[in-house]
């Protein structure tokens, strides 16, 4: 057995140097000899009809090479966008979406034309000329109206706007009546933009002769792109090369296919010019898919002594005017409902609507942060009537004992909840604050603090499982790990890295695994011209725990062959020869012994075993047995200006358990990250659209809030480590955490400052004018309020 | 109609012919080809496009390339000096200071004004100073280590202590 020395060792990123000296390389670094920009011509209404489009005076100006329209996308362009089943099997409909509006426009910045030039200004000169005529039409933009029997239709030859209305688990009225004190919420997920700070963008290159595509484009999953689009296209998978290089971020939001991705090939093949196109970020905030978009109604008893008894949970969704790749990926939430805790019964029922709005797919944590906020303010909710400490009351019903199956059949393999809790609250100082709080109150001084205790299910995942919801696919991940005759080692990878630091992570793997250097080793990944066939790509904390584990078994498979040539080299039976660091031997002669370089040369020559091919490489799929479940406790401290309704975060404190860990800089730095988000949406970012125009009013970065550095503090981390049984490296995923935890750590802690005023909930974001409104409602409305005052 | 702009950038003499509306973050991505310059928004948030102007931070999306006839401009790859890194650079790689690495250039052009202008502030005047550039990886706690070790490494070498200013306004 190897002696571990990279795995969990803080190695500084080999792919920094590049980044850090403007040598990174995003799609719009690239470009092709004769290369035309393509500007998109976006409806300006949320809902209408085309009456017509005239291109006349767009195709007479300077520099225009081309506009096309439906009609000509209709002869290089098939079938319609892909919708995967996700977590809902059987949809109410799904809306045929081509990639580009025929008659009807159903959202505001959905595509209508595009335009060819020579320059970028001179295409966006040209489309400002295109001259379409709509005919305005109702826009369906509330959830509850959409619903109703009257209410307009999202698309007017709709049966309705139901997209899908499936109950998991149906109430329990006999459980329900052993609670003795019940509470209720009304949970907003506001829409969120996912924001990478790259946005999207794709060039393509069609070479008519051989009939061969190549796209580069910004994305986390190159394979599953081109998968689609070869389809929509009809060029085989190997004609068509997908090119992912270095991604500005993606946070899920860049997953799925989208209409460019379809429309600038299909114009490369149209004109016969390489065409690029790269996404403002008004186009980002209105057609890149949003995040959450949901309301869900909660319901949750507990007994006198705090035995919790049921949650329920509906979950309304929001899922625009098209669904989303995996749009039904959100309602994991309701699998999730019962968070980290022992309950009697858990219901949950999931209802996707239809809306005049661009749709919504996973944004970091898809379902699991929404799940983690129902379930924690459900807690804190009952905590207050039972008057209990929140702390206490989780702790008298955490799981404990694992592997867990939850009310839905998920299996949590490991999990050791209160010991997170218990650092969180010990790095906190949790009395002492209570104790501050208590102070602080009598002072006008309004202190809040807030408790996540969050689970997560990742690593999607096993194909039993997955393969349905896929559609078909096993959600696996591949990775081919080739040794050179000199013995430097290539790794290829089907995930993709956008900042979470693969290529330094991977190869650590692989260096534990072989025995061999780490700078001997080079990691390749975003280009479906290299490596194994297929691979699933970056999301849902699935790199380490599926690709890593694919790397990990690729590695094996190559110390396997190598050691059968090792003991030929011996001349000794394969099973008495060792493997250590690096170097075979005969046991029990340690001191003759072949370094894993030498063997490789070996591979490479005359003289192999009986039967045996040349070469040292390995592919390996690996379809992991179960998902794996991180889980950990935040707590922020806010104070509230009850003149103003600021809230200040005054700490964070954030401990999380993703198993074993291979880097421990790069898992810190994911939880910053992702706690940066999640706090993002507790109290600043929010998708508005008119509830009447449908028009969106928070179309630049002048209106939707992305904090800076000044808007966060110094994040305090702890760490538990409980090693996953799942896989071999005993590891799971980091990516989602900290989004997952951090909205309701914010929330609660906000609820908790604002008690004494009597008010028990506060919408996201959490924005200074709503606390005040709410505090000033609270103060003019009720007794509570007058006592609070003095 | 075309004008002629002269410019210096990162030491080396630049004369073109462009567009009189052509941004001068477009100019020095597509004209110039530098493209380690980038652009994350329409409206002059993010901070990602910010360069050197004379010395001082400036979003090059604010700017028309012709109104930086006979400027001195330094982008990130103008940074590392005879295959050193600059410390900024060396700091942000050591405390992990970056994760896709986008926004990464235009906080290291505007942290670079900072520690011109402060060669050691304190963590608030750090985020205050870096209030103008945009990171959606990091939650902005190594990119604040990162300019902490850096001023620490450069050792208030250049100090020229003028109080903490904002450091990211855009063009004039």
């Amino acid at each position: 057995m190897a002696v571990t020395t990279m795995i969990g060792a803080k190695i500084h990123r080999r792919e920094d140097p590049r980044l850090v000296s403007g040598e990174g390389r995003y799609v719009d670094d690239f470009t092709r000899p004769g290369t035309v920009f393509l500007s998109v011509v976006r409806s300006p209404f949320a809902h209408a009809l085309v009456k017509s489009i005239d291109i006349t005076q767009a195709t007479k100006a300077p520099g225009v090479v081309a506009v096309y329209t439906y009609k000509d996308f209709a002869k290089v362009l098939s079938g319609t966008m892909p919708v995967t089943p996700s977590f809902v099997a059987e949809k109410k409909q799904i809306p045929p979406r081509f990639p580009i509006a025929e008659k009807e426009v159903v959202y505001q910045g959905e595509p209508v034309a595009v335009v060819l030039a020579e320059t970028k200004y001179q295409a966006s000169d040209a489309s400002n000329l295109i001259d379409v005529e709509y005919e305005q039409l109702p826009a369906v933009m509330d959830l509850d109206k959409a619903l109703e029997a009257k209410s307009p239709k999202v698309h007017s030859d709709g049966p309705d706007n139901l997209g899908w209305d499936l109950t998991y688990i149906p109430d329990d009225p006999a459980v329900m009546k052993e609670a003795e004190v019940v509470i209720k919420a009304r949970i907003l997920q506001q829409r969120l933009a996912p924001t990478s700070m790259e946005t999207r963008g794709v060039l393509a290159e069609y070479s008519k002769p051989d009939g061969t595509m190549t796209v580069w484009m910004s994305s986390q999953s190159p394979h599953f792109v081109r998968l689609f689009l070869g389809g929509a296209m009809g060029i085989p998978e190997n004609r068509l090369r997908v090119i992912s290089p270095d991604v500005g971020g993606g946070f899920g939001a860049k997953i799925s296919p989208y209409s460019e991705d379809w429309l600038v090939p299909a114009a490369a093949k149209l004109s016969g010019r390489p065409v690029k196109w790269i996404e403002s970020r008004t186009e980002s905030l209105l057609t890149t898919t949003h995040g959450r978009g949901q309301v869900f109604e909660v319901e949750a008893g507990a007994k006198k002594d705090g035995t919790l008894v049921f949650i329920k949970a509906t979950q309304y969704l929001d899922i625009g005017a098209y669904m989303g790749t995996f749009a039904a990926f959100q309602a994991c939430a309701c699998l999730l409902a019962g968070g980290a805790y022992n309950w009697k019964h858990v219901a949950a029922r999931t209802v996707g609507v239809l809306t005049n709005k661009v749709p919504t797919d996973p944004y970091r944590g898809a379902g699991r942060p929404e799940a983690t906020h129902l379930c924690e303010r459900a807690i804190d909710l009952l905590a207050g009537e039972l008057k209990m400490d929140p702390a206490e009351l989780r702790r008298k019903n955490f799981i404990t004992t694992f592997p867990h199956t939850n009310h839905f059949g998920l299996v949590f393999d490991s999990g050791a909840y209160e010991k997170a809790m218990d650092m969180a609250m010990g790095i906190a100082g949790y009395e002492k604050l209570r104790k501050e709080q208590e102070e602080g109150r009598k002072k006008g001084k309004y202190l809040g603090i807030g408790m996540s205790s969050w689970i997560e299910i990742c690593g999607f995942g096993p194909s039993a499982a997955t393969a349905p919801a896929t559609g078909g696919i096993a959600l696996v991940e591949s990775a081919q790990v080739r040794v050179f005759p000199t013995g430097s080692v290539a790794v290829y990878v089907g995930t993709h890295s956008h900042g979470q630091g693969h290529d330094t992570t991977f190869p650590q793997i692989v260096a534990d695994t072989l025995g061999v250097p780490y700078d001997s080793i080079e990691l390749r990944h975003g280009d479906t011209a290299e490596g194994p066939a297929f691979g699933y790509g970056t999301y849902g904390s699935r790199s380490l725990a599926v690709g890593g584990m694919a790397v990990h078994k690729a590695s094996k498979k190559v110390v396997d062959k190598a050691r059968k040539i090792a003991a030929h080299l011996f001349e000794a039976a394969e099973e008495d020869v060792a493997f250590d660091q690096g170097h075979f031997y005969v046991k029990g002669s340690p001191d003759k012994r072949k370094a894993f370089g030498e063997v490789a040369f070996a591979s490479y020559g005359a003289g192999l075993p009986e039967g045996m091919e040349q070469g040292l490489e390995a592919v390996a799929y690996y379809d992991p047995s179960n998902f794996v479940w991180p889980f950990g406790t935040h707590i922020a401290v806010v104070e509230v200006d009850t003149q103003t309704g600021h809230v200040d975060l005054k700490r964070y404190i954030a401990v999380d358990d993703c198993g074993n860990i291979i880097n421990p800089m790069i898992v810190d730095g994911q939880i910053h990250g992702g706690v940066a988000q999640g706090i993002s949406q507790a109290l600043y970012e929010e998708i508005i659209y008119d509830d009447e125009s449908g028009q969106m009013r928070t179309g630049t970065f002048t209106d939707y809030l992305v904090p800076s550095a000044n808007e966060f503090p110094v994040f305090e981390l702890g760490r538990t480590i409980t090693p996953s049984p799942t896989n071999e490296l005993g590891v799971k995923g980091i990516g989602e955490a900290g989004t997952i935890a951090s909205s309701i750590a914010i929330i609660n802690a906000v609820c908790d400052a604002l008690s004494p005023f009597g008010i028990k909930h506060v919408d996201m974001p959490a924005s200074p004018d709503r606390i005040w409104k709410l505090i000033h409602d609270a103060q003019a409305g009720s007794n509570h309020g007058k006592e609070a005052r003095k | 109609m075309k004008h002629k702009v002269s410019t210096t950038v990162n030491g080396t003499r630049r004369e073109h012919e462009v567009e009189s509306r052509l941004l001068l973050v477009h100019y020095l991505r597509d004209v110039v080809g530098l493209t380690g310059t980038h652009i994350g928004c329409d409206t002059s948030q993010c901070g990602a496009c910010t360069i050197l102007v004379d010395g001082k931070a400036v979003k090059s999306c604010t700017m028309f390339a012709v109104q930086a006839e006979g400027k001195n401009l330094t982008t990130i790859e103008g940074m590392a000096k005879d295959g050193e890194l600059h410390p900024l650079q060396q700091a942000f790689w050591d405390e992990h200071g970056l994760q896709c690495g986008y926004c990464t250039p235009g906080f290291i052009m505007a942290a670079a004004y900072l520690l011109e202008q402060n060669p050691n502030p304190t963590e608030d005047e750090i985020r205050r100073g870096l209030e103008g550039n945009l990171c959606r990886c990091t939650g902005y706690v190594n990119i604040v280590k990162s300019v902490q070790a850096a001023a620490k490494t450069m050792g208030g070498a250049r100090a020229k202590p003028t109080g903490h200013q904002a450091v990211t306004a855009g063009g004039e």
